[in-house]
């Protein structure tokens, strides 16, 4: 009986040092231990497929392809016919000054900009504006500030579509904003812009002490 | 008639029984020990193509996870990011380095670089992302510090359990949306602030499910 203990114990100790403790690190898969219907014949997103020749299972858009079972008045934005709102361009083929219609630039607006634009653009031309984000430091040395003329003077339409498409070195962010959230960053960085330009006379008198100005 | 057995075999059924009784005592502490996803899944850390470090990435640079991790927030799918968003930097940004290799192989012939999934829940269970996030639920109670681990980590089990815990609680675990994407951040019931988090489940009607169809459709 006492070698059935000892083996017993053996046992116990080779499975502690094999299988080890919760949460140490492994780089094997993990175990499944009921693998029922773990694994259905079924794809989710950015899945590998083995039908499609690239291993993808979210197919990249044919050219031209729109949304069926739509209509453009039902929903002005499908289609992306407005050219000042999709394209930053006015009918003549040029950048648009100004907002296109049908966006109004509220508080909320100017809001949902600078969310978006701290996320998205602060890495690299900084919180300010002022193209010192943290990329710099590691080697993003063209990054411009937004606060010299060529860009105060630039118009809406043109800034909407270097975010959009990129320039440059610059890389577009059209994939990964929506529409709207786009212009709200051009919304935004017009107040980073009007910010640093501010002066006392921007400041109600009854607010001055409060700055010690 | 000369003896079979020696005496000492009369201690021997109490003997069996009790090894019996002690090994199905070690074989039960075994399975709940190692047979769950606290074992299973939890330290999974594979060795991935490119050696992508979160720490310096989210943690040092700041990045916000959003910027990678577009979806998160618009979709039940939390993407990982395609090669265009790594070459944004990285195409003048070490923009040589052998580490980065196949990101740029991906980046020109359009074939995406094979990073292995960590995180999956199994096909029979309906998970949403942009639901928990936009309600609060930072990404720090599901998948842990992702902004400290240089290799991400399987941190939480994902068993069901485990997701019933916070559904049938979740004001102890919802945050201020401003500190979702903020991974040392604190609940709202951490920062004394519970009565608070108690009113936003009511206001904003949140009410994770608790029956089988809820996760299981
Ligand atoms: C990865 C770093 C990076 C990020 C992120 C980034 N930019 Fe840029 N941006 C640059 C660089 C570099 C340039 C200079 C391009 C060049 O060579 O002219 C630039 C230039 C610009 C310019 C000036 C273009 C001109 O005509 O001179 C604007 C406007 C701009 N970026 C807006 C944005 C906005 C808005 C975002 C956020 C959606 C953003 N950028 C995000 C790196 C970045
Ligand atoms: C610069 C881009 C980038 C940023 C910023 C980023 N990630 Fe990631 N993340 C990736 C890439 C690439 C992968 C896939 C490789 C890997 O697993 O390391 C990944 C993988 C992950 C995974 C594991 C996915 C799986 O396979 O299960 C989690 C969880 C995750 N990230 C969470 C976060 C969180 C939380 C943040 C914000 C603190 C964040 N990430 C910020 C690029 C990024
Ligand atoms: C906002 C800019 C930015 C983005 C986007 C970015 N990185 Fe980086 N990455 C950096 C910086 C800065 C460094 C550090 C460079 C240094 O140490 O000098 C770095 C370093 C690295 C390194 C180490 C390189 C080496 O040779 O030491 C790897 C690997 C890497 N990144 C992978 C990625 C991947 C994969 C992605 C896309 C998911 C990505 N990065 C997206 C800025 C970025
Ligand atoms: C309520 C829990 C929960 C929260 C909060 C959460 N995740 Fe996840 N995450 C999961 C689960 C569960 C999976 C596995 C999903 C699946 O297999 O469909 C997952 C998977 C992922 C993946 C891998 C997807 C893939 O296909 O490889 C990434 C990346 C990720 N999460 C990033 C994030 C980021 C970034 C955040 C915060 C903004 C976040 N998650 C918040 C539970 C969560
Ligand atoms: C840290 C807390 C937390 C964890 C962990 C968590 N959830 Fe949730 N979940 C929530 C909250 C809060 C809501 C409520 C959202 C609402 O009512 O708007 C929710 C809602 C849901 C919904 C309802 C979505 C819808 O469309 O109505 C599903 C499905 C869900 N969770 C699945 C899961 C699964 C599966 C897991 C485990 C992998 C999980 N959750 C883990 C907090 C959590
Ligand atoms: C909050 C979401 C949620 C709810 C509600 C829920 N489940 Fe689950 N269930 C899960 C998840 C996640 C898993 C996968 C667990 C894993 O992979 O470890 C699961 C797994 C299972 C499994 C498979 C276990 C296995 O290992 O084979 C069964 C059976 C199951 N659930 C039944 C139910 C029943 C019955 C109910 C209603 C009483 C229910 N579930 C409610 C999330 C949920």
């Amino acid at each position: 009986m006492r070698y059935v203990w000892l083996a017993f114990l053996f046992v116990v100790v080779a499975a502690l040092s094999v299988l080890g403790f919760r949460g140490s690190l492994s780089t094997r898969p993990p175990l499944e231990v009921f693998p029922d219907m773990d694994h259905q014949a079924k794809y989710k997103p950015q899945q590998e497929s083995r039908f499609f020749a690239d291993g993808r299972t979210d197919r990249p858009l044919p050219a031209n392809v729109v949304p069926r079972g739509r209509s453009v008045e039902a929903d002005p934005m499908y289609l992306a016919a407005d050219d000042h709102m999709f394209r930053g361009k006015t009918a003549t083929g040029e950048f648009a000054r100004g907002f296109p219609e049908g966006l109004e630039v509220s508080h909320e607006f100017l809001a949902r900009g600078r969310n978006r634009y701290e996320m998205f653009c602060a890495p690299c031309h900084g919180r300010t504006g002022d193209g010192n984000g943290i990329t710099k430091q590691y080697g993003m040395g063209a990054t411009p500030t937004y606060h010299d003329d060529r860009i105060r003077t630039m118009a809406e339409g043109e800034i909407y579509n270097t975010l959009t498409n990129g320039k440059n070195t610059m890389m577009g962010y059209g994939d990964r904003l929506a529409v709207t959230d786009r212009w709200a960053i051009v919304a935004y960085l017009r107040a980073l812009q009007r910010a640093q330009q501010g002066t006392v006379d921007d400041v109600k008198p009854a607010n001055r002490p409060e700055l010690g100005l | 008639m000369s003896k079979i057995f020696p005496k000492s075999a009369n201690a021997l059924p109490l003997q069996i029984v009790l090894f019996l009784a002690v090994a199905g005592t070690v074989a039960t502490a075994a399975v709940t020990y190692w047979v769950t996803p606290k074992y299973t899944r939890v330290g999974y850390a594979p060795t991935q193509p490119v050696p992508f470090d979160h720490a310096l990435h989210a943690g040092q640079l700041g990045i916000n996870c959003v910027y990678c991790h577009t979806n998160v927030e618009k979709s039940e799918h939390s993407n990982v990011p395609s090669t265009s968003t790594c070459m944004a930097c990285h195409s003048i940004i070490k923009k040589d380095s052998p580490l980065l290799a196949p990101v740029r192989a991906s980046f020109e012939t359009g074939a995406p670089v094979p990073w292995v999934r960590i995180h999956k829940a199994p096909d029979y269970v309906y998970f949403n992302h942009a639901v928990h996030v936009n309600r609060g639920v930072s990404c720090v109670e599901c998948h842990g510090k992702v902004n400290e681990m240089q290799v991400v980590k399987h941190d939480q089990p994902q068993s069901m359990s485990w997701c019933l815990d916070c559904h049938r609680n979740p004001e102890l675990r919802i945050r201020d949306s401003k500190d979702v994407y903020n991974l040392d951040s604190e609940t709202l019931a951490a920062q004394g602030r519970l009565e608070e988090a108690i009113a936003r489940v009511h206001d904003w009607k949140i009410k994770p499910p608790q029956s089988c169809s809820g996760c299981h459709r």
